[in-house]
């Protein structure tokens, strides 16, 4: 039984003159239990494909169900059935913690009491709190406090969108901790990110770019379908080095990564001494070359110029 | 019921937390009722007024007496020729000038009719109107005086009687008029504001994705302003009872049903403002636009309807509050029960039932 | 020799009790692309609108391309450029249009913007999209152009707050590119961003916890100082200590 599925979902917006494609055909399933990512920048179409699911946009073409439930015909049973954070979700800023909470699991109708062993390990972080002004929280409280109102009537599946956007590292890391946790109680979890990163958190991820999914699978398969010699570089003059490899003749792709930049040389090419040579030549101090793991950003750039090529 | 209460004390909370709104929603009426009562009363009196006195006897001379002395006239120019009143009008000085035929009191005497010229201004035709009945009346105060000293009744003849208001009160015609524009004001518009702020907040994504049903939501969202409009119209009641002395001849009960019809009326319009609107900019701006001004406009109490032309007469008609303020007026001034207010009544009835079926049916369950 | 363009000593904001920032002391370079750290609610922000001007300090002192930011914020005002991803451009407007206002607003002649545009749109390419609405240009572009614009009136130091947030990895390196050319070209950057890979691109970071800067250095030295891997080892190491749970 999947917790969702979706098939060839496509979704346009603006008038006739001017439409924006939003989700062109997209499908996937999502298991029962699973954490489930979808992966990508700013327009890429996570917020739309989240509102077809929770029943709040209808689709132009396609169907999705949720639970088994169909997203158009059964949409009251979805509605009792799960929880949503929209992107920005901004809880009522006037009411202090504790109203916001009562005032959201009594819309679902049930309350603090019933269901507070979902939300304890969460809640009790924020319960110092609990007469402040949701206003005056902090982000990393808000986000706490934001996913147990969603929490709060035991929902099947929780939607999340984009929850960690504008949020700092550490209260990141500790919102994956919280989501991990909810896993283990067998809610069905779907959260989207722009942030590459997180996707290791996920038992599988969606890496969408421009209304399209460009693969589905666990990071680590995403990963391992990178299929070129990943080659870290470094020197003094970072940003020099970066033009000078990107002139380089034998190279495919080169960007920035931290420290160092990821190089992929032409045909898979592993002809170290060469590019150190072309460096040297350009005159460049402290070269430091050497293999390195690929991660999702990687695989999710190399899709990207794979579908630029093709388009 | 549990969700509905929590619904509601939430809503309350949003209201007492904003103390600011909250502090205008309670002065604003009370403010209003006493700039507008006030700001009427002022402008009649002591309205500078030219005499025009061809006659130069007793009657003439009591009369200019009688007028100077009111509260609402101050005789300012004497004048000597019929060319001396345009003179006057374009100085711009006077309200209104009065003229005496020669032999005004032998007329009056003899014939037993006489006539006294009142000229106003009429550009301001309001204004024009009330400074020329008030003069009217002391002219007719006078003559009730002399035909107490004699057998013959003496007729100086101004034709206006001012009916169920003798002293010509302006409050008389504003307080239901701010009446009808407070409720206007805080049932429509805060009603659609506190519905698009859920838009705005996105926290209406999250209500619909709930099991909450729309019909608790909307019943939620108007029932702490439908409450809130009920006090404004307590106090705006005990200003014009205490500070204007504007008393209550109808039944009081009848009041204040019919004010919670309208403002029931008004937050029907709320809604349908706010299944129009996506932001609350967007929601003030047009309950400003859509409301108050033709309220102001076409309610009837700034400016009558019957003298308008007749297209205006017509879209009068869809303004809820011409209806509210003819109610108020009847009950309220006139003292007449509900057998007098039926129609007005049943076509506001009509108009909320019309509009909530509108906003119920464009409430969307759905985004976009 | 080396021109020091932002000083500042001992900078502290308070809001009655609360100390927002509390007696930060730093110094940025000509050139310097300057990384400033901190969790949500650190001071970040506050400090920030005192560097360009828009709130007077409690204590301590500061200059801003040389001038003070006590006393002459309007200077400091027409030698610095601003953007964040909040506010960036008017997306009712067309890109020309955008240009041509904030060009306007820094006083430039007509035959300086109009030079300007055409080389911006070059440089972004753009010129296709010159008359499009900004509202209808992908995220990436809009951050693109928003800091191209910023730098339009070749200002001495350029302010960016959390530019690349949402923004795909493949244009986020392509606004970091715009970023190493402006700062060769002699702009300061001092910009604050949640990804702790563009921290790494920073020639200096600092890092704020609880309105204290209590971490500044070059990556490199950071992450050997405080024996990390990652500069997101480095940060959560000092930021898991705040203390702070209000902004």
């Amino acid at each position: 039984m999947n917790a969702v599925a979706v098939n060839n979902i496509v979704k346009t917006y603006g008038s006739k003159k001017e439409t924006v494609k939003a989700l062109s055909d997209i499908s996937f399933t999502v298991n029962k239990g699973e954490l489930f990512g979808i992966i990508g920048p700013d327009g890429a179409g996570k917020t739309s494909l989240f509102r077809i699911l929770t029943t709040l946009l209808l689709a132009d073409s396609g169907t999705a169900s949720v639970d088994e439930f169909d997203v158009l015909k059964e949409y009251k049973q979805i509605r009792n059935r799960v929880g949503y954070m929209p992107g920005k979700f901004s809880l009522y800023q006037d009411m202090t913690v504790e109203e916001n909470l009562e005032f959201f699991a009594s819309i679902f109708n049930t309350s603090i009491e019933a269901n507070y062993d979902l939300v304890k390990d969460i809640y009790v972080q924020i319960e110092p709190f609990k007469n402040r002004r949701a206003g005056k929280l902090s982000g990393g409280m808000k986000q706490k406090l934001a996913l147990c109102c969603a929490l709060i009537h035991k929902p099947s599946v929780l939607f999340l969108d984009e929850p960690t956007t504008g949020v700092d590292a550490v209260s990141r890391k500790e919102f994956w901790e919280m989501l991990k946790e909810l896993k283990k109680q067998g809610i069905t979890i779907l959260v989207s990110t722009p942030y590459m990163d997180e996707a290791a958190m996920c038992d599988r991820v969606a890496l969408m770019q421009a209304g399209k999914i460009m693969s589905i699978d666990t990071p680590g398969n995403i990963i391992s379908k990178f299929n070129k010699h990943l080659w870290a570089v470094r020197s003094e003059e970072m940003y020099r080095l970066l033009k000078d490899l990107k002139n380089y003749s034998n190279t495919e792709s080169c960007n920035s990564f931290g420290e160092y930049h990821h190089l992929v040389l032409k045909n898979d090419d592993r002809d170290k001494e060469a590019v150190l040579k072309y460096l040297q030549v350009q005159k460049h101090m402290n070269i430091e070359m050497k293999p390195e793991q690929p991660n999702i950003e990687d695989c999710f750039m190399q899709l990207m110029n794979n579908n630029y090529d093709r388009s | 019921m549990k969700q509905f209460f929590i619904f509601v004390k939430k809503e309350f909370r949003h209201i007492f937390r904003d103390r600011k709104s909250l502090l205008i929603i309670i002065l604003m009426p009370i403010v209003q009722i006493i700039l507008f009562g006030f700001a009427l009363t002022n402008e009649i009196k002591n309205s500078n007024i030219a005499v025009l006195d061809n006659a130069k006897d007793g009657s003439s001379r009591a009369i200019i007496q009688r007028l100077d002395a009111s509260r609402y006239f101050n005789v300012s120019q004497i004048l000597n020729t019929q060319a001396d009143i345009e003179t006057a009008f374009k100085s711009g000085k006077i309200r209104l000038a009065v003229v005496f035929q020669p032999g005004f009191r032998e007329s009056l005497l003899h014939t037993n009719h006489a006539q006294v010229q009142l000229i106003a201004d009429a550009s301001d035709p309001n204004t024009a109107t009330t400074v020329t009945n008030y003069a009217a009346n002391i002219i007719s105060d006078y003559q009730k005086e002399l035909n107490g000293q004699v057998q013959v009744p003496y007729a100086i003849k101004p034709e206006i009687r001012m009916l169920y208001n003798p002293q010509l009160k302006g409050a008389y015609n504003f307080v239901p008029g701010v009446m009808a524009m407070i409720l206007i004001l805080i049932a429509a518009m805060m009603t659609s504001v506190a519905i698009v702020r859920e838009k705005e907040i996105n926290t209406m994504e999250v209500l619909l994705v709930s099991p909450l049903k729309p019909l608790l939501f909307i019943l939620s969202k108007a029932i702490p302003y439908i409450f809130l409009s009920l006090v404004n119209v307590v106090t705006i009641l005990l200003v014009s009872v205490t500070l204007l002395e504007v008393p209550i001849n109808g039944s009081l009960l009848l009041l204040m049903g019919e004010s919670l019809l309208f403002i029931i009326t008004a937050v029907s319009l709320g809604l349908m403002i706010s299944t129009l609107t996506k932001t609350q900019q967007e929601a003030q701006m047009f309950s400003l636009m859509a409301l108050l001004l033709p309220t102001l406009l076409l309610g009837g109490f700034m400016f009558p309807i019957e003298s308008m032309p007749l297209p205006l007469r017509i879209i009068s008609n869809v303004v809820p509050s011409k209806w509210f303020f003819l109610i108020v007026k009847d009950v309220m001034i006139k003292g007449l029960g509900f057998s007098a207010v039926w129609k007005e009544s049943l076509i506001l009835a009509g108009m909320s039932l019309f509009l909530l079926a509108i906003s119920f049916k464009k409430f969307k369950t759905r985004l976009a | 020799m080396k021109e020091t363009v932002i000083k500042v000593e001992n900078l502290t904001k308070k809001f009655g009790d609360f100390i927002a920032t509390n007696q930060v002391s730093f110094e940025v370079e000509k050139g310097e692309i300057f990384g400033f750290l901190g969790a949500n609610g650190a001071g970040k922000t506050t400090a920030m609108r005192m560097l360009c001007g828009l709130s007077i300090p409690s204590s301590g002192s500061a200059t801003v391309a040389g001038f003070d930011v006590y006393r002459q914020t309007e200077h400091i005002k027409q030698n610095i450029g601003y953007m964040s991803q909040k506010f960036s451009l008017y997306e009712d407007l067309t890109v020309k249009e955008n240009i041509r206002f904030y060009a306007g607003i820094y006083g430039l002649s007509k035959q300086v913007i109009k030079d300007k545009m055409t080389s911006l749109l070059e440089q972004l390419q753009m010129t296709a999209e010159e008359n499009s609405l900004v509202k209808s240009l992908p995220l990436g572009w809009k951050q693109k152009l928003a800091f191209s614009v910023a730098i339009l009136h070749e200002p001495k130091i350029v302010f960016l707050d959390e530019p690349t947030g949402g923004v795909d990895p493949v244009t986020r390196r392509e606004f970091w590119n715009l970023i190493y050319e402006a700062a060769e070209k002699g702009i300061t950057v001092f910009v604050t961003t949640h990804y702790m890979d563009e921290a790494e691109y920073c020639n200096r970071v600092s890092i704020m916890v609880d309105g204290k800067i209590e971490a500044l250095d070059t990556p490199r030295n950071l992450k050997t100082t405080f024996n990390a891997g990652s500069m997101d080892e480095v940060f959560l190491q000092l930021a898991r200590g705040a203390k702070r749970t209000a902004d």
